[in-house]
């Protein structure tokens, strides 16, 4: 079914004298381009682009579409990722021209709806995160850290306390060490129990007057809500340190439980897991951050205010971070899940919480008896499996299981993460997955398990290409298309 | 409920399969005393056609610039959109799947990225390119950051006041916790004077930053700038208008380590600033630096050639602290479009385009500067941009009074060069048609004294 014709890269279809664009005719007396612009400024030749025809492109990219998994097309339980379902009216209303096509510098006056829309979705942030403040422009999660960490610094800085560490536990996301590397941070790593929470001795014996942060996932990378939260924030606070929640898994306990209530000062929301935008094959997502009211003066400019029943852009905040990105936030992205909100209200939010951990539970309990998930029978959103038992009596690794849930038409868990875990297999369903789906799910899953090695490493044999030596590609980089390889390895 | 299959038969059948008794009992890990004990305050649920009312009337109160006879530019820019772009990055397999960690069943979304890469080495004429970051604004901060772990012992960094103010405002807040230092080098004729600048870097300087076109939109002396920067053993670090460079010498070609740029004019739609690009190329030395995803090519097990992720070990989910940058996605989608835009346009309509935006640009500001009121405020070659004076000192008032007319006429300075504060930014893509340029010219020239006239 593949047309492979029409996959051929870009630049080996390329037939010079073809093209789709043609940009309009010159309709103003023109000038010798010689006399406009310096010699030395001016490119002799074009830059040696492909030339391809409209009918060309829409198959090359709409054949190359077929090879991809995903949301709409499979099931994608992909851990820490929140792979929900992608409402279209989102995309749609998005897409609005009144909204989509407002340019970043026009006069507020021109753009009080969005900038509305925006104020009411800080709003609605804030009172999900059970925090006062929110600043809608970092682009990614991963952005958001950075942001977070740079007010904590600021703050710091303003109170005249040269506090240099960060605590990470061992079960965070890498984006945590290093959003506290960049932000001029010394990243401390917290052990945890074997229960997989945070080892509180471990904790105390690294708190003290120079800890600015504490970076906590919660429920964690493992799926577990903190049973000692409360605790872990008021150690911290009694330093005088602050709080940061990484909001990655806030599915599970969306209008649940709030962040701030349970002792975060800061955090960031994850649109693209929690609030359903796509990913878009990674990216754009934003990352949202809220804080408490003593961080706010400190929210990276331009801050959204509302004056007078005007909505305005305030640059002039004199204990601000400065800016964090050009112009004000991934917009598209926080449009769709300003949707999202809307038209699931707070019953909706509460549904969707319940819902993602009843599906992961559901998982959990089928799977369990045959991929044993080291920390416990419950799990809040998601959980993680091992495939240790396997690997050590059958030679069966994680990858294996990944490879071959493909062939069975299902997008793979996350794997190798978290590191906590010995060959990680990390479940995440979301609540947007029917019955039948996980059904079919465990079914495949089982089946893999009784699979003989061999057959298994050989996987997937249903998919475009079956594993690629990423070693060679790593040791002998080859990053883009080169004339000289039309040997053509189609 | 919506985007929720769970019936109540499935609730309970799942429930007895977990063996518990109620969906609340799955919360019990969280304590009593922290859980919310009232609904979320937040607006209530509303059905589609309900939102839909409400979209419209938020959007009905916006006047779109990308809908509106525009000159508004300064980093975001309003070139038309085909619809080959739109009508590939809407399809679900490209916005629905994610990082491509399953290169099997990614070939689609890898294979695309590579192509990318491919058309930044042939746009910038540089050895090497990353998958994109977040926009271009924070690529010219990660470039200044790969500077500085390129040479740990420079702690300097110069950078033009002819560079996007926002941008630098950015490098001011990254760099504020690293013992980095950042001179500004000031740029009173428009560009940067090479003369100065050689004044200015010496051995401590790990980088300097230059625009081209710049923010003012005039051309940058890039190869004679590039030498200074050689000269003291730092790096050149650009950042482009991917539009220009249809037209303009590539990077790569006159001497640029590290080329970044915002490149949201590429397929991109202005969306209040964002989801927008930042595109990354550098030289081969610097590749193992680069921040953020990159695609490569290898083969299978069946020897077919594939793409993969790769170079991995620069990134945060293996290197954590030590990471060349916290960076964990690219801008996938606007990468798609990128690359979609640049097979359209292909390297005729790259040249047409940016041809076309000169002589519009131009035509603009001859028209603009033909009334007395009005002068150019720097005597240098631009592109599709420059900067114009108001001999009156009442640029915010004719703003208001062009927009009453329908017009955005341009981005007023004043607000990052108090210097410049009776002067206006002015952009012209290829959108703009003659009749526009005269309005604005013609709305620009009239003074308010007729104004007030017309309104007696």
């Amino acid at each position: 079914m593949r047309n492979r014709q029409a996959t051929r890269l870009l630049f080996e279809l390329s037939k010079p004298g073809r093209r789709a664009a043609r940009v309009p005719a010159c309709d103003v007396p023109t000038g010798e381009l010689g006399d406009l612009l310096p010699d030395a400024a001016l490119a002799d030749e074009p830059p040696p682009l492909p030339e391809l025809g409209e009918p060309d492109i829409i198959r090359h990219f709409v054949n190359l579409s077929t090879l991809n998994m995903s949301v709409d097309t499979h099931f994608y339980p992909l851990g820490s990722c929140t792979m929900k379902y992608n409402p279209k009216r989102n995309e749609r209303l998005a897409s609005l021209p009144g909204l989509a096509d407002v340019h970043p510098y026009q006069d507020p006056t021109t753009m009080q709806g969005l900038l509305a829309l925006l104020f009411e979705l800080q709003e609605m942030l804030a009172e999900i995160g059970g925090l006062d403040a929110v600043s809608l422009h970092p682009a990614a999660g991963a952005h958001g850290e950075l942001t977070a960490l740079l007010i904590a610094a600021a703050y710091f800085r303003d109170r005249a306390e040269p506090r240099t560490k960060v605590l990470i536990p061992d079960s965070a996301h890498g984006t945590n060490p290093a959003s506290a590397a960049m932000a001029g941070f010394k990243a401390i790593t917290v052990g945890s129990t074997s229960e997989g929470f945070v080892d509180l001795d471990d904790l105390n014996s690294k708190l003290g007057d120079d800890v600015a942060v504490l970076m906590i996932t919660n429920p964690s990378t493992l799926g577990l809500f903190e049973p000692q939260i409360e605790t872990i924030c008021r150690r911290v606070h009694e330093v005088g340190g602050l709080v940061y929640l990484d909001g990655a898994n806030m599915n599970a306990i969306l209008g649940v439980t709030r962040p701030g209530d349970f002792g975060a000062d800061m955090m960031h929301f994850n649109p693209h897991k929690t609030f359903s935008t796509p990913h878009g094959g990674g990216g754009p997502g934003a990352g949202p951050i809220a804080v408490r009211q003593q961080l706010e003066p400190y929210l990276p400019v331009p801050v959204l205010v509302r004056r007078d029943g005007r909505f305005v852009l305030e640059e002039d905040r004199p204990k601000s971070i400065g800016r964090v990105r050009s112009f004000f936030g991934n917009t598209g992205v926080l449009v769709r899940a300003y949707c999202y909100l809307r038209t699931l209200g707070p019953d909706g939010l509460r549904r969707v919480a319940e819902n993602a951990v009843l599906n992961a539970n559901y998982l959990l309990a089928r799977v369990k008896h045959f991929l044993p998930v080291p920390h416990g029978d419950r799990c809040m959103h998601e959980f993680v499996a091992s495939a240790q038992r396997l690997k050590q009596e059958k030679g069966i690794t994680a990858m294996d299981i990944a490879k071959r849930l493909l062939d069975y038409g299902f997008h793979a868990p996350t794997v190798y993460f978290p590191l906590v875990v010995k060959e990680a297999v990390m479940i995440e369903p979301t609540e947007t997955e029917s019955k039948e789906t996980l059904d079919a799910f465990v079914e495949a899953l089982f089946r893999i398990t009784e699979q003989s090695a061999e057959s298994l490493h050989a996987a997937p044999h249903a998919a475009p290409i079956n594993r690629p030596d990423e070693v060679r590609a790593a040791r002998r980089p080859t990053l883009h298309w080169q004339p000289s390889d039309q040997s053509g390895e189609h | 409920m919506p985007y929720i299959l769970n019936t109540d038969d499935d609730r309970r059948e799942m429930l007895a399969a977990i063996g518990a008794a109620s969906v609340d009992e799955l919360f019990d890990s969280i304590p009593k005393n922290l859980r919310l004990d009232r609904p979320l305050d937040i607006p209530p649920a509303c059905s589609e056609p309900e939102l839909t009312a409400d979209m419209e009337r938020l959007a009905a109160q916006n006047i779109p610039a990308g809908r509106t006879v525009s000159f508004l530019g300064a980093g975001a820019y309003d070139h038309f959109v085909p619809a080959v772009v739109d009508t590939i990055a809407s399809r679900s397999e490209y916005a629905t799947s994610y990082t491509p960690y399953q290169p099997e069943v990614s070939q689609g979304n890898l294979q695309v990225l590579f192509e990318y890469q491919t058309l930044l080495t042939q746009l910038t004429g540089m050895d090497v390119s990353n998958a994109s970051l977040y926009d271009g604004g924070s690529a010219v901060t990660e470039a200044v950051l790969m500077s500085l772990a390129a040479a740990p012992k420079r702690r300097r960094v110069v950078v033009a006041a002819s560079v996007h103010p926002e941008y630098r405002q950015i490098m001011a807040t990254y760099l504020e916790n690293l013992d980095v230092s950042i001179d500004v080098l000031e740029t009173p004729e428009g560009t940067v004077d090479a003369a100065m600048l050689a004044k200015t870097v010496r051995d401590d300087v790990a980088c300097v930053v230059v625009q081209h076109p710049n923010f003012f939109g005039c051309l940058e002396e890039t190869a004679a700038l590039a030498s200074v920067a050689h000269d003291a053993g730092a790096l050149f670090v650009v950042s482009v208008d991917p539009i220009s460079l249809g037209l303009l010498r590539r990077p790569g070609d006159y001497g640029a380590d590290i080329v970044v740029a915002e490149g949201q004019s590429l397929g991109n739609p202005l969306s209040f600033g964002g989801p927008y690009l930042g595109l990354m190329a550098c030289r081969e030395a610097f590749l193992r630096r680069l921040p953020g995803r990159i695609a490569g090519q290898t083969t299978d097990r069946e020897g077919r050639r594939c793409w993969v992720l790769t170079l991995q070990t620069r990134e945060q989910h293996i290197r954590r602290e030590k990471a060349t940058s916290n960076i964990c996605t690219n801008q996938g989608l606007m990468a798609l479009r990128a690359t979609v835009y640049l097979a359209a346009m292909g390297p005729h309509g790259m040249r047409e385009l940016a041809e076309l935006c000169v002589q519009k640009a131009h035509y603009a500001a001859a028209q603009v500067t033909g009334s007395p009121r009005w002068q150019a405020a720097f005597e240098r070659p631009f592109f599709k941009e420059f900067v114009v004076r108001d001999r009156q000192g009442k640029v915010a008032a004719m703003l208001d009074e062009a927009r009453e007319s329908g017009v955005f006429a341009g981005v007023p300075l004043g607000r990052w060069y108090p210097q410049l504060d009776d002067c206006l930014l002015i952009a012209v893509t290829e959108k703009r048609t003659r009749g526009e340029i005269d309005r604005l010219a013609k709305l620009l020239s009239s003074s308010n004294s007729k104004r007030a006239m017309a309104h007696a």
